[in-house]
C-alpha cells in the first residue's frame, strides 16, 4: 500500500541527509527521511559524563553501524575470494539520527583547488605517465573550487569552524594555511587553544621553513550562534570526540547545528527503525517513482515521492543503486559501467616522539585539536622525480589519548610483559603523536559491486569491496612519513618512531573513516554515475548525495566537500529542477 | 540506541516469536513517525551498564578461570611499576564481557559460511565466547601435549616461551582456532580490561589510570591547555566518581 506521496524522500538522515532536510524544506518541499537507526540525542544517548566511555563507545561500537545486520565483503584483489567484513575496524561508518556526524572528529577541510582538476592538472604538469601509473584512473570533477566556495563557506558557518584563514579573497593571511583556496571571509570562530604537543611541532615545523596553522574545528572555541539560530558551547577539551558523541553540545553535529530547526517545520517528516530496500523505478527504469522500505511493522511499504536522495554512507547509496538497477555496474576488466567505479580511501600513517623530560599530557583533547602542515599535500610540491601524485596533511593532533587506543611506546618494545607495563607507565604523559592524512588515487582494480555469496538480514547481497593500495599510495605515504619524522627530530625528542603503512590494505586496525567513490560525479555518462549536481545520468530524479560522488580521494577529511557538494546539490534542485524536472546537465 | 530496561535483543527474539519478518527489522519495537516535535523522554537515558558485583566468575568455569588469570598475568605481570592484571581484576572483566552482548558477539556479522581467508580480511570466527571456550582447551591441549601439563600449571618462563608461540602463531592448535588471532584477541580484551572504565569490572580503584596519568572522565580541562609542561594534579575520575568518594567493596 503507498503512502501519501512527498515531493522529496531521503535515505540517511546524519549530515547530508539533515543538509539536503534543511535546505529544500527551506524552499517550501515536503520532505521525508527514512533513517534505520533510532533518534538520538545528548539528553537520552550520550549525556555527560558517561559520554567518555572509552570502552563502550569506540571498542563496543554502540554508535556505530552494527555488521550483524549489514556488512561488507574484502578482498584486496579481484581475483580472491572476498569474505565478510565480521567486526568494524578500518573504518567506522554511524548509525542512527545524526549518522557519522554525532561521532566524527570535527575535521573540516576544503579540497585544493587543483584537487578537483587532478587529472588534467597532473597531466599537464608531469606528463601522461603520471596519472596512468598503476592502472590509474583519476579524473577531474565537473566542478572547481571557486564554484563550491560559498557551499563550503556555508558549511564552516554552519558548524561555527574554529579557524584561522589563510588565504582571504587571493591574500594570503600568516598564521594561517597559505596553500588553500581563496576563501571569501575568515572562520566563524578563532582557533583553539593550543596544547603543549602539537606547539611543539608547529615550533619545530616553523623552524624548518614549513607553514604551520590550526587545523579547522568544528569544536567550539566559544560559544557560537550559527546562522540557523542554533546555540553550541564552549569546547571544555574533555577528549572524548572521535567516535564519541559531545554531551556538552560543543561539537557540531546534525543534532547540534540543524535538527532543532528542522524537526518542528511542518513539511518535514522523519521515520526511525526504517530501512530502504531498493529505489522503485518505472518500466522503463528512467525516473523514480519512490522506494519501498520494511516499516516498524515489519510489513513492506511503499513511500511515492517525485524526487529520491540517497544520503546514507557512501557505501550504503553505491549498494542502493546496485540493488536498485540504477546505471551500469562498473566492470573492471573492460572498464565500462560506472557504477561501483573508483572506490578510493585515504593511506595513514603516524611518528611518536618520545621526551625524557617534558609532560604533554595528551589526554587534553578535542577532535581537531592540533597544528598542521599542508606543505606536502595536493599538489601544493614540486612532484618531478617522486614517482608519485598526490599527497596529504601532516600534523600534531591532540584527538585525546584515551588509553585502550592510545599507550605509544618506543620502537622494539614488546607487546606484552613487564618492560611493556613500564614502557606504558614512563610514556604516557611524554608524547607527542604526528599523523599523516594522505589521499589515495583511483585505480581499475579498486571497485565496489554486489558480493554472490553473502547476504544482509533481509536477504539482500552485500557489497563486495576489492581494494589495495598501489604503489604511488606507498610511496606518497612513504614519503610524508619521512617529512613527519624530520619534524619529529627538530621537535627535540629522545626517540622519533616512524609508523610507516606496509604492506597490503588490511580491513582490522582503525585507520580512517574516509570511503569514497563508486557512485563518482563527472562530465559525462560514460566515465560517471553523476553529473554535477550528484543527479544520476541514468534515473534524473534520485541525486545521489556523499563522498561516493569524488572521483578519487583527497589529502583532507572529506566531510567539507561533502556538505559543499550537498548545499550546491539542494539549490539546483530548488532553482532549477523543481521548475522543469528532467536532466540538469545533458549528457 | 536509547533501552527501556529491556534489551533490543529481549525484543527481537519476542518479536520473532510473533512475525517471521519482524526480525527483519532491527529495533522495529522503537520505530517511530517524528513530526513537528524533537523527541525526548525522561527516564529513558541510556546509561551505561550496573558494575556486576556478583562473586566468582560467570562465563568461566573454574579450569578456564584458572587459564585465564594465569594468562593475564604474565600479559601485564604485577610489580612495582603498577598494578598487574590481577590485581586490576581484569580476568573478572573477561569474565563479565564473554557473558554478556559482546561474548555472544551481538555486533559481529556471524553468517556462515566461514573460509579461511588472508591475514588482511580480518576476523573470521564464531562469537567471541565460542572462540575463547575452544581456543582454552585448544591451548591447554597444546601445552600438555608439548610441555606436559596444562598453561596454568607451567612455571612462568614455560608460560612466556607458550605465549610467543601464539603470538607468532607457532602453536598448533589442530585447526581448532587460530593461535594468532586468539592471541591478539586475548591481548586486546587484556588491554581493554586494564584501562576501560572500572564499571566493567577491571581497572580496580582506576590503578591503571593513575600508573600512568589518565585522569578519566574528567569534564573540563580548559584550563590545563595552555600550562606547558606541568604535571595535571587531580586524580582520576570513573563515570561513578572517584573511588575516594565511596567505601571499598
Amino acid at each position: 500500500m503507498a503512502d501519501p506521496a512527498v515531493d522529496v524522500v531521503l535515505v540517511g538522515f546524519g549530515w547530508t541527509g539533515a543538509i539536503m532536510a534543511e535546505a529544500l524544506t527551506a524552499a517550501g518541499l515536503s520532505v521525508l527521511a527514512f533513517e534505520r537507526g533510532g533518534w538520538r540525542t545528548a539528553a537520552n544517548d550520550f549525556a555527560l559524563p558517561f559520554d567518555q566511555d572509552e570502552l563502550r563507545y569506540m571498542w563496543r561500537h554502540h554508535l556505530f553501524q552494527n555488521v550483524a545486520h549489514t556488512t561488507i565483503t574484502f578482498r584486496n584483489k579481484p581475483d580472491q575470494q572476498a569474505l565478510p567484513m565480521r567486526r568494524l575496524g578500518s573504518f567506522l561508518p554511524g548509525a542512527g539520527v545524526g549518522g557519522g556526524g554525532v561521532h566524527w572528529n570535527g575535521q573540516v577541510w576544503r579540497f585544493l583547488p587543483t584537487d578537483f582538476q587532478a587529472r588534467s592538472h597532473n597531466l599537464e604538469r608531469y606528463g601522461a605517465d603520471a596519472v596512468n601509473a598503476d592502472d590509474m584512473t583519476v579524473q577531474d570533477y565537473p566542478v572547481t573550487y571557486a564554484e563550491l566556495e560559498p557551499y563550503y563557506d556555508r558549511f564552516d558557518y554552519l558548524c561555527g569552524v574554529s579557524g584561522k584563514a589563510g588565504n582571504l579573497g587571493g591574500a594570503i593571511m600568516a598564521g594561517g594555511n597559505p596553500f588553500e583556496g581563496p576563501r571569501s571571509r575568515d572562520y566563524p570562530n578563532p582557533p583553539l587553544n593550543m596544547p603543549y604537543g602539537p606547539s611543539l611541532f608547529a615550533k619545530a615545523a616553523q623552524g624548518l621553513g614549513y607553514h604551520p596553522f590550526p587545523h579547522p574545528a568544528a569544536n567550539m572555541s566559544r560559544p557560537y550562534t550559527n546562522p540557523l539560530g542554533v546555540q553550541l558551547g564552549q569546547c571544555t577539551y574533555c577528549g572524548f570526540c572521535e567516535k564519541f558523541g559531545c554531551g556538552n553540545d560543543s561539537k557540531s553535529s546534525p543534532q547540534t547545528t540543524i535538527l532543532p530547526v528542522l524537526m518542528p517545520r511542518p513539511n518535514f517528516t522523519l521515520r526511525t527503525y526504517c530501512e530502504v530496500m531498493k529505489v522503485e523505478l518505472t518500466r522503463d527504469g528512467k525516473h523514480a517513482t519512490g522506494v519501498s522500505y520494511f516499516d516498524e511493522n515489519g510489513m513492506l511499504g511503499f513511500q511515492p515521492a517525485n524526487i529520491v536522495i540517497l544520503s546514507a554512507f557512501m557505501l550504503e547509496n553505491v549498494r542502493l543503486m546496485l540493488l536498485s538497477g540504477i546505471g551500469p555496474p562498473y566492470d573492471p576488466r573492460s572498464g565500462s559501467g560506472t557504477v561501483g567505479k573508483n572506490y578510493s580511501y585515504q593511506i595513514v600513517s603516524s611518528v611518536n616522539v618520545f621526551y625524557d623530560d617534558k609532560i604533554t599530557n595528551p589526554f587534553i583533547g578535542a577532535g581537531a585539536l592540533g597544528m598542521i602542515i599542508d606543505d606536502f599535500n595536493g599538489d601544493n610540491f614540486d612532484h618531478k622525480g617522486l614517482g608519485f601524485i598526490g599527497g596529504g596533511y601532516l600534523g600534531a593532533l591532540n584527538t585525546g589519548a584515551r588509553p585502550i587506543e592510545t599507550h605509544p611506546v618506543p620502537d622494539k618494545t614488546p607487546k606484552w610483559g613487564a618492560e611493556f607495563k613500564r614502557a606504558v607507565a614512563d610514556n604516557y604523559l611524554k608524547t607527542v603523536p604526528i599523523v599523516t592524512h594522505g589521499a589515495v588515487m583511483s585505480h581499475r582494480n579498486n571497485y565496489l559491486d554486489l558480493d554472490p555469496t553473502w547476504r544482509d538480514t533481509f536477504g539482500r547481497p552485500l557489497m563486495r569491496m576489492t581494494f589495495d593500495y598501489t604503489d604511488n599510495e606507498h610511496k606518497m605515504s612513504d614519503y610524508l612519513t619521512d617529512k613527519a619524522a624530520e619534524i619529529g627530530r627538530a621537535m627535540g625528542g629522545r626517540e622519533v618512531k616512524s609508523n610507516k603503512r606496509s604492506g597490503p590494505y588490511d580491513i582490522s586496525p582503525y585507520q580512517t573513516t574516509h570511503t569514497t567513490g563508486g557512485a563518482i560525479m563527472g562530465a559525462d555518462p560514460k566515465s560517471s554515475a553523476l553529473n554535477r549536481y550528484l543527479q544520476s545520468w541514468d534515473v534524473p530524479n534520485l541525486f545521489v548525495a556523499g563522498a561516493n560522488a569524488f572521483p578519487q580521494n583527497a589529502g583532507y577529511n572529506p566531510m567539507g566537500t561533502v556538505a559543499a557538494l550537498s548545499y550546491h546539490c539542494a539549490e539546483a534542485i530548488v532553482n532549477r529542477y523543481v521548475k522543469a524536472p528532467g536532466p540538469l546537465v545533458q549528457a | 540506541m536509547t533501552t527501556h530496561g529491556v534489551s533490543r535483543r529481549v525484543v527481537l527474539r519476542l518479536s520473532a516469536a510473533v512475525s517471521s519478518l519482524a526480525w527483519l527489522v532491527p529495533g522495529r519495537a522503537f520505530a517511530e513517525t517524528i513530526r513537528r516535535r524533537l523527541p525526548w523522554a525522561a527516564d529513558q537515558t541510556d546509561r551505561p551498564v550496573q558494575r556486576d558485583e556478583r562473586p566468582g566468575f560467570i562465563f568461566f568455569s573454574p579450569a578456564e578461570a584458572a587459564f585465564v588469570e594465569a594468562v593475564v598475568a604474565r600479559l601485564i605481570p604485577s610489580d612495582a611499576t603498577g598494578p598487574g592484571a590481577i590485581e586490576a581484576e581484569v580476568p573478572r572483566f573477561i569474565d563479565r564481557q564473554l557473558a554478556g552482548p559482546y561474548g555472544e558477539g551481538d555486533r559481529f556479522y556471524l553468517q556462515p559460511p566461514f573460509p579461511k581467508g588472508t591475514p588482511t580480511q580480518g576476523w573470521q570466527m564464531g562469537p567471541p565466547a565460542t572462540v575463547y571456550r575452544a581456543g582454552i582447551a585448544a591451548v591447554d591441549r597444546w601445552t600438555a601435549a608439548t610441555y606436559g601439563k596444562p598453561f596454568a600449571a607451567l612455571d612462568t618462563a614455560t608460560q612466556d616461551e607458550a605465549l610467543k608461540a601464539l603470538e607468532d602463531g607457532r602453536a598448533d592448535l589442530s585447526g581448532v582456532v587460530d593461535a594468532k588471532a586468539f592471541f591478539t584477541l586475548l591481548l586486546q580484551n587484556v588491554i581493554e580490561g586494564y584501562f576501560a572504565d572500572p564499571i566493567y569490572g577491571g581497572n580496580r580503584d582506576m590503578g591503571a589510570w593513575r600508573m600512568i596519568g589518565f585522569p578519566g572522565a574528567r569534564y573540563d580541562l580548559t584550563p590545563w591547555v595552555s600550562r606547558y609542561g606541568e604535571a595535571y594534579p587531580l586524580p582520576p575520575v570513573a563515570l561513578t566518581g572517584r573511588s575516594e568518594w565511596k567505601p571499598r567493596s
